[in-house]
């Protein structure tokens, strides 16, 4: 089964656990500015929403990368950069329409998201379950269940 | 390895930079932030310094643990000595700074000298510069750290400055991060103004590492479990915050009100946790909006407020009806309970300008009440008072005393100078609720004995962050003791000091300590830096800690005699509560803390104490 990263912004409390375990887990550091995964703090609207590429089925990264460093992981469906063969020459994070695709000037190679291999650290580290992984095709479930709920007047109404 | 192993060395009267090797030694013997902070403090800087003078010196630092994936490890320091005390002061904040300033491989910054011009500090990884501020002096914190932001081009720049409370020297101004993030107590701001030095701006892009990777994640991982499955850190503060204590305090009566006339208050409940989550009348949401965490923080305590925008006091502020940091039960007790002030909007209100112009809001608030006492003794008059009607309970004094303190105009400037110094000048010094000249805050040591001994002895002054007996005391954590005995509190308050010690050299919050002890602290500090990190060490290093700001502050004058309460809390017993017809029992506590801290009747450490602790 296809599986997702599934992000609820409302459980968020903006601690950044998540950017310091997707750093331990791809450069063993504890590097916010090397996660892929980044939280914005909203401050305007007292929210923290978590922020990752959402593997999207176009993949326009993949398709603009000009020398084919983008390849998708059979098992996972992630997008995975192939840092032997980018170049480096950015025109994946233009073409992506999120920026979740970024240039790492130390390295010289962009870099994302690609689900740890299906284990991804930034779930597992999450205090609060505001990113878990589940089935892709179930992402929508808690948000269809919570607004069933709240439509669902017209049998308290009769009550 | 944890520490980066580098500080800065700020010299703002040369307008110089260098970096410096850090010493090694004294991290094993001091560990980090507070105790490293305080070792480099006191080698450097003669305990008879005037606070507010270039020989003063102004350390930023950070813990070993800082910016590391251990919950909560995202603290830094502010270590100077305190305009408002005279002390060796150091404060915590919590928010996005420190991690940065560890992100950009420094462990610390030593700020040194005056700046002839306002200036701010630059830092961006290893390039570090000394640049002019003079286009942001005079502006609110919020402004500069978002005027920082757009001049770098730069979101993610964090920033820790100063109001124009800090510039004009309101003894208990706070340096201020993420705009509502405060190192708050004891007047480091003022420090800070005192040097010209308006903002500290940091941008760091270069890890943070570990010795032992693989053991370090296991442990923090099983330690964040612990933090989780508590109740206190897994589900009290989460939902409510400090303030979950404003009921809870005030039914056992140690709820210092009006100046500490009273241990209880009336409208305690219409400013309390409970009363954040309830929707307004007005516009039917709750004043808070939601909690928020700081750095790496698996509790998220942090309360997020949102203002009911028809209040009062917000027609000349739109700025306030943007949520913003929301009321602590510190701030809700100083800027309610203490002032007889029952309107949770109006105390949001003041906590928002606390935070905006960066001024303590614990030390104002019982300064203010202070006031309101001199004034309805008729001591203090309108006239005085630029016009204000400062009677206990009016949220319209309360509103435009925040704001004139926290600009430093009028009265303001007054008030600015702290309780003890504002009953001092006209003639009621028995009526400055202060230990050494810093206000303590909301446990009254009538109802809660171990605090009274807590405030006397703390090396900056009243506090109830160097030893939270009222863990023990009220919550029975790790253990229940009877908050109104004496018998036994001289042993718990040492204990408590020492291991707080250990635990704010270490890089994390002290509200970690509500479910870890150092068993739980020791296997994160062992796999993340060098040397060998056991419960042992940690509070022999908590003790070394104490023991140092203790020589510093002798050094600097204070005796045994300043290791006292306000003539109130030991003379005049509590009216009301469970507290009733009790006094604190302060004199029956401090011989025997003494004795078992090794030091002689008049509270000085013997040799054989210090030769003990290596500190001779």
């Amino acid at each position: 089964m296809e599986k997702s990263l599934l992000i609820q912004p409302a459980k968020c409390t903006g601690c950044r656990q998540c950017e310091m375990a997707c750093s331990f887990e791809k450069e063993r550091s504890f590097n916010p500015s090397r996660s892929r995964i980044r939280v914005f703090d909203i401050h305007s609207e007292a929210r923290f929403v978590p922020y990752t590429c959402t593997q999207c089925a176009q993949a326009w990264c993949l398709q603009a990368c000009p020398v084919d460093a983008i390849k998708i992981d059979a098992a996972t469906k992630a997008k995975v950069v192939n840092d032997n063969t980018c170049v480096g020459c950015k025109v994946c994070t233009i073409a992506c329409p999120f920026g979740t695709i970024n240039y790492v000037a130390d390295s010289g190679k962009v870099a994302k998201c690609d689900l740890c291999g299906g284990d991804p650290a930034c779930a597992k580290a999450c205090p609060t379950g505001a990113i878990t992984y589940v089935d892709a095709e179930q992402t929508g479930y808690d948000k269809m269940r919570a607004w069933a709920v709240k439509t669902d007047t017209q049998s308290h109404a009769h009550a | 390895m944890s520490w980066t192993g580098k500080f800065l060395r700020v010299d703002l009267s040369k307008g110089t930079v260098k970096a410096e090797e850090l010493n090694r030694e004294w991290t094993r013997q001091y560990l980090g932030q507070r105790g490293l902070a305080t070792k480099y403090f006191t080698e450097e800087v003669d305990p008879k310094v005037d606070p507010l003078s270039p020989a003063n010196k102004l350390i930023f630092t950070t813990g070993p643990l800082t910016g590391t994936a251990a919950s909560t490890g995202g603290r830094y320091s502010v270590v100077t000595k305190g305009p408002l005390t005279g002390c060796i002061a150091c404060s915590n904040s919590g928010g996005f700074f420190g991690n940065e300033l560890k992100n950009a491989g420094w462990d610390m910054i030593i700020v040194e000298g005056r700046s002839p011009k306002p200036v701010y500090l630059s830092v961006e990884n290893e390039t570090v510069e000394i640049r002019d501020a003079s286009d942001f002096w005079g502006k609110t914190v919020w402004e500069t750290e978002n005027g920082l932001k757009a001049r770098h081009q730069d979101p993610m720049l964090r920033v820790a400055s100063i109001g124009a409370a800090g510039e004009k020297g309101v003894l208990y101004a706070c340096i201020v991060n993420d705009l509502h993030r405060a190192a708050g107590r004891s007047g480091v701001g003022a420090v800070m103004g005192s040097k010209h030095l308006k903002a500290v701006a940091v941008r760091g892009t270069r890890g943070v590492t570990v010795k032992d990777p693989d053991r370090f994640i296991k442990a923090a991982t099983e330690q964040k479990k612990v933090l989780a499955d508590n109740a206190v850190t897994g589900q009290g503060l989460p939902k409510y915050g400090t303030q979950v204590l404003m009921n809870v305090i005030n039914e056992i009566g140690a709820m210092p009100t009006r100046n500490s006339r009273d241990v209880q208050f009336e409208g305690a409940h219409k400013i309390s946790a409970e009363a954040m989550h309830e929707p307004r009348l007005s516009d039917g949401k709750t004043n808070l909006a939601t909690n928020g965490a700081c750095f790496g923080c698996t509790i998220a305590c942090g309360r997020i407020s949102r203002m009911d925008p028809g209040h009062f006091s917000i027609a000349s502020r739109p700025q306030y009806k943007e949520p913003s940091g929301g009321l602590e039960y510190e701030a809700a007790w100083a800027l309610g309970s203490a002032c007889g002030v029952d309107d949770i909007e109006a105390c949001t209100f003041a906590n928002f300008m606390c935070n905006e112009h960066g001024i303590d809001p614990i030390s104002f608030g019982s300064t203010l009440a202070a006031a309101m006492e001199l004034y309805e003794m008729g001591v203090l008059t309108k006239e005085q008072t630029g016009g204000i009607d400062l009677k206990f309970g009016s949220a319209e004094a309360l509103v435009k005393a925040a704001e004139l303190t926290g600009k430093g105009e009028g009265f303001g400037l007054e008030l600015g100078q702290g309780s003890r110094r504002l009953t001092a000048k006209y003639g009621q010094p028995d009526l400055s609720m202060t230990v050494k000249g810093q206000e303590f805050p909301a446990y009254d040591p009538r109802g809660i004995q171990g605090m009274g001994l807590t405030y006397a002895t703390s090396n900056r002054g009243a506090c109830h962050l160097r030893s939270y007996t009222v863990a023990s005391e009220v919550l029975g954590i790790p253990f229940k003791t009877d908050p109104l005995a004496t018998e036994g509190k001289a042993g718990l308050v040492k204990a408590f000091q020492d291991a707080t010690a250990a635990f704010d050299a270490s890089g994390i919050c002290i509200f970690t300590t509500f479910a870890w002890s150092l068993e739980n602290l020791a296997p994160q500090l062992d796999a993340a830096c060098e040397g060998s990190w056991t419960p042992e060490v940690l509070l022999e290093v908590g003790e070394r800690i104490w023991t140092l700001e203790r020589q510093f502050n002798l050094a600097a004058g204070m005796t045994a005699a300043d290791d006292t309460l306000p003539k109130r809390l030991l003379k005049d017993a509590a009216k009301t509560g469970p507290a009733k017809g009790l006094a604190s029992g302060l004199d029956k506590m401090l011989p025997e803390y003494y004795q078992l801290r090794g030091w002689t009747p008049d509270g000085v450490p013997t040799a054989e104490t210090l030769k003990r602790l290596h500190l001779a």
